[in-house]
């Protein structure tokens, strides 16, 4: 794991902040991963360009930045068979729950919805909980 | 227009994931591990990433607010929904799962597909396996109401 890096994380930061930002001011899109990719998998799906467009983006961005030197490692995973679990749980919950990291602990906590506030916290507790069971009690 | 600035705030977006460092499960799970506070080890990174985010989207989505109209469409698709329910909260119960095992969300999963990892790709299949069948589990349950309320 790389050292911690605070002025990364904010540059990072305010990047992700300023890209949802200007996708709602420019589109009047929810810059929210979870809904961009899940409604692409609903039939009669609506606007299906903007959302392959944005997670194309996503997927350029690691080759847009190893022009400027800027390489992404391979992350750290664990075991095929929890990857598989996990990979279910967290798409079968972002989609229940209508919304994950990006559209609700991001676009939602910004329009200050108490819902968005409710379910981050919610998934941040409990992913809190599995950390501390994996690492701490097992 | 519109698919171009998407594409571009998506790239922008990814960007803020990969100089965060927020597409290493290790910070991820670092952050998430609060029992390493006391013990030492905790990494603050995700709470610093999501400060700088929300002190520049929350200004900024109150201006978005205010114009009303977006420069490059009709209308503006704020979400209406507004109670706190049980879907809800079983959703956010679900994902906080696989996100903690794991510490990848769909946003660094997607973007984390350019690594072209194994393990990666794996992840992503079974999380768009998982919305496909939520997507499938709600057609069938709207068309089960129909044919309900056909009958009655």
């Amino acid at each position: 794991m790389a050292p911690f890096d605070p002025l990364s994380a904010a540059i990072g930061g305010a990047l992700i902040g300023l890209a949802a930002t200007l996708l709602m001011l420019l589109t009047g899109r929810i810059a929210g991963i979870s809904g961009i990719l899940g409604d692409l998998l609903e039939r009669g799906s609506s606007d299906r360009a903007w959302r392959l467009a944005f997670a194309a983006g996503l997927i350029a961005a690691p080759l847009a930045l190893a022009l400027g030197g800027h390489t992404l490692a391979n992350p750290a995973m664990p075991s095929s068979i929890i990857i598989a679990i996990a990979g279910l749980l967290v798409g079968i919950g972002t989609r229940l729950g209508s919304g994950c990291t990006s559209g609700h602990g991001i676009c939602g906590i910004s329009r200050l919805s108490p819902r968005s506030i409710a379910a981050t916290m919610t998934l941040m507790v409990v992913a809190m909980l599995v950390v501390a069971i994996m690492r701490h009690a097992l | 227009m519109p698919i171009l600035s998407a594409f571009l705030c998506g790239i922008m977006f990814g960007a803020g994931l990969v100089v965060s460092g927020l597409t290493d499960t290790a910070k991820v799970l670092g952050f998430l591990d609060v029992l390493a506070i006391p013990k030492g080890g905790w990494d603050p990174t995700l709470a610093i990433v999501m400060a700088a985010a929300l002190i520049v989207s929350i200004p900024g989505f109150a201006l978005a607010r205010r114009r009303g109209r977006p420069v490059l469409a009709d209308v503006a698709a704020w979400p209406t929904r507004t109670g706190i329910d049980r879907p809800l909260i079983v959703g956010a119960v679900l994902f906080g799962t696989g996100w903690g095992l794991v510490g990848l969300c769909p946003g660094p999963a997607i973007t984390n597909l350019a690594t072209l990892s194994r393990p990666v790709l794996l992840f992503a299949a079974s999380m768009i396996a998982g919305m496909a069948a939520h997507a499938l589990w709600r057609r069938r349950v709207r068309h089960s109401a129909s044919l309900a309320a056909a009958d009655g």
